[in-house]
């Protein structure tokens, strides 16, 4: 056996791989439970494939037969409800993980110098994701996906001199058709999954190259010869690392140790999963809406349009702004910041621990915008919502502005050299 | 800040409160009772299918969910001339229905799913006489809508109710809900009975992997609660050696 391991070995690095990156690589000993959403986020990816997979056995991309073969798959297909449910609930919770993922990202100063092009990636991945989901959310052709698909549809039309024809371009067709229908299940299933995966792959290369971020912000890598031999971590760490870099003793190995870590952050999760999966899927007309129980119709506008909740601050954003082209601008705007956010703080301590205070209260500030313009974009318009929708719109281009300005000269707490349980 | 933020917060419930829909029943319908799936299907092959259809739905996948053996189900549940294996289509033309009532009746397969079991339950019992409607008859829940009160030999005639209050000084003529004319087949009870075990088959059709998807995530659960134990006690076996 051994024999045929070095053969292999010698022909394809196997070993070395998954020493260098999984089983050798060297963690911070303090990642918190804010950690463990990069894992959760790819179970969740693979959970996506997979059952996707299953899905498009059964599943037919035409206008006469999308939602009658949803129906079959969920009647007919031998658990093809368990399918279709682990899908459209991971979805979901996709999106949940991500977004926290993000916000941990920004609590733990994640974003910062060296780790600028982990976070693009990452900003990658999540517009990849937005399309994605977007456009699978089409697929089931009931009224909300064929609606929802008109609205976004029709924000490229705000573009100048060429948004109609683009909008023609997009669709097929001059409507929202079964012709979209079909572009959109390719894209869905064959263009954006791959995008989505090798944007994975790039994320986690990336990762690997400057190494993980943890609570602290402390650094576990220091020059080669600059640590004592008593300070330099017990755990065999790979090469890879240690030719480089003396690693400090505040790290563990991936394996076993975060492994064992994120699978009991992974069965809690799977344990909220599986309890919305089997007895909510429909998470109270959030993760599955009701009005796309009911199949596609192009004579019939449902009384309230909204997107899944995902997407709603987004749309929040898009309605305060009372001209359509200035709002999608704004929308594409509030996403497209985001990409800079390395770039507009300029602090130097990473996480909001060892920050100032102003910081704490304007990242929990800009949560609770992003929460309050989802919630506004999901409900029906009012009037009041309008003016809030503005005044939360502002508010979170604010956070932005404000991070810039006081992190150039901020008041920061001692950040400690080791790192602590 | 802060106060702005709990502001905002607050307003939404004050606004939700003024909304105009009429108030739901509660419809307590159980998935479990095969007896009013059964009482339910019966209502509907007999009521409803002669427009509606089920067109995602077959026979004989209904007769096993709701425990009814396919002979019985033959004589007293399948009465269109289609085969056991087949959907529950409706005879009636699209393009001819949709002449008749406006729209064609839309299909009841997902209704449960669309429209929330409470809400058939509160509109199938809210029918009223209304001359001024074209089928002679309007709805509480449902205002204007399209559809005839089919099931008005059960009910018995129904009849807005007001009553002459005094208000501010002035009579004025307040409803008070609805009664009927005491010539329908059943009594009060007894239609809120039919309609609820109705509104129960239409839940099971919507979803009629429910009870299903419950009992094996029980076992899910309880397999993933097992596998917490053991890797949280592996974890912590891991994690005592290293340093604090």
């Amino acid at each position: 056996m051994n024999g045929f391991m070095s053969w292999i070995e010698q022909r394809i690095p196997v070993m070395r791989v998954a020493n260098m990156h999984a089983i050798q690589y060297p963690a911070p000993k303090n990642m918190n439970f804010w950690y463990i959403f990069g894992f959760l986020a790819t179970i969740v990816l693979v959970n996506q494939i997979i059952t996707g997979i299953w899905l498009t056995m059964s599943y037919e991309p035409s206008a006469e037969r999308a939602f009658a073969s949803v129906e079959y798959i969920m009647r007919e297909v031998n658990y093809g409800w368990l399918i279709r449910y682990m899908h459209s609930t991971g979805a979901s919770a996709f999106f949940i993980v991500v977004y926290l993922h993000m916000f941990r990202g920004m609590m733990y100063g994640s974003y910062q110098k060296p780790r600028e092009l982990l976070w693009v990636f990452g900003m990658l991945i999540y517009l990849a994701l937005m399309a994605e989901a977007f456009m699978g959310y089409v697929l089931p052709w009931g009224q909300m996906s064929y609606w929802g698909a008109q609205v976004i549809v029709s924000l490229f039309s705000a573009i100048p001199v060429i948004g109609p024809d683009l909008v023609e371009w997009i669709q097929g067709d001059y409507v929202i058709s079964g012709a979209t229908l079909n572009r959109f299940f390719a894209l869905h299933v064959i263009a954006l999954p791959l995008v989505i995966v090798i944007l994975v792959f790039l994320h986690i290369i990336a990762l690997h190259e400057v190494g993980s971020n943890n609570p602290d912000g402390v650094n576990i890598k220091h020059k080669k010869g600059s640590l004592a031999e008593e300070d330099k971590t017990v755990y065999k760490i790979h090469e890879h690392y240690t030719d480089k870099y003396d690693i400090i003793d505040d790290v563990v190995p991936f394996f076993p140790h975060i492994v064992l870590k994120d699978l009991v952050a992974f069965s809690v999760f799977l344990f909220g999963f599986c309890y919305i999966m089997f007895f909510m899927p429909e998470m109270g007309g959030y993760f599955l809406e009701h009005p796309n129980f009911e199949v596609a119709n192009p004579y019939k506008t449902p009384a309230h349009i909204f997107p899944v909740w995902y997407f709603t601050p987004y749309y929040a954003i898009l309605k305060a702004v009372p001209d359509k082209l200035f709002g999608v601008l704004t929308m594409f705007g509030a996403i497209a910041v985001l990409f800079a956010l390395p770039w507009i703080d300029r602090g130097k301590v990473r996480s909001w621990r060892y920050r100032c205070g102003l910081h704490k209260v304007n990242l929990l500030a800009f949560t609770a915008v992003f929460i309050f313009l989802g919630y506004l974009g999901g409900t029906p318009q009012e009037n009041w919502k309008i003016i809030a929708s503005q005044i939360a719109t502002i508010m979170y281009f604010a956070f932005f502005v404000l991070l810039w300005i006081y992190s150039g000269k901020e008041k920061t707490k001692p950040v400690p050299e080791r790192i602590t349980l | 800040m802060k106060k702005w933020l709990a502001i905002l917060l607050l307003v939404p419930t004050f606004a939700f409160a003024a909304g105009a829909e009429y108030p739901n029943d509660h419809a307590d319908i159980d998935l479990t009772d095969q007896a009013s799936l059964q009482r339910g299907a019966q209502t509907f092959m007999n009521y409803c299918l002669g427009c509606h259809q089920m067109q995602y739905q077959r026979y004989q996948r209904t007769f096993r969910d709701i425990g009814v053996p396919d002979e019985l189900g033959d004589k007293y549940l399948r009465f269109t001339g289609e085969k056991v294996s087949d959907y529950m289509t409706s005879t009636m033309p699209e393009d001819d229905s949709a002449t008749w009532f406006g729209a064609a009746p839309p299909d009841l397969t997902l209704v449960a799913r669309v429209r929330g079991a409470d809400w058939i339950y509160t509109y199938l019992r809210t029918f009223y006489v209304d001359e001024s409607r074209p089928f002679g008859v309007n709805n509480l829940a449902f205002p204007n809508a399209g559809m005839p009160h089919v099931l008005q030999d059960l009910q018995g005639t129904p009849r807005l109710a007001t009553e002459m209050k005094m208000i501010d000084g002035d009579m004025k003529e307040l409803s008070v809900g609805l009664r009927t004319d005491g010539d329908g087949k059943l009594t009060t009870e007894e239609y809120d009975e039919t309609i609820l075990d109705l509104v129960n088959f239409l839940e099971y059709t919507g979803e009629p992997s429910r009870l299903q998807s419950e009992s094996i995530g029980k076992g899910v659960l309880i397999f993933i609660l097992i596998f917490f134990v053991f890797v949280y006690l592996l974890k912590k076996d891991y994690w005592k050696d290293v340093k604090k």
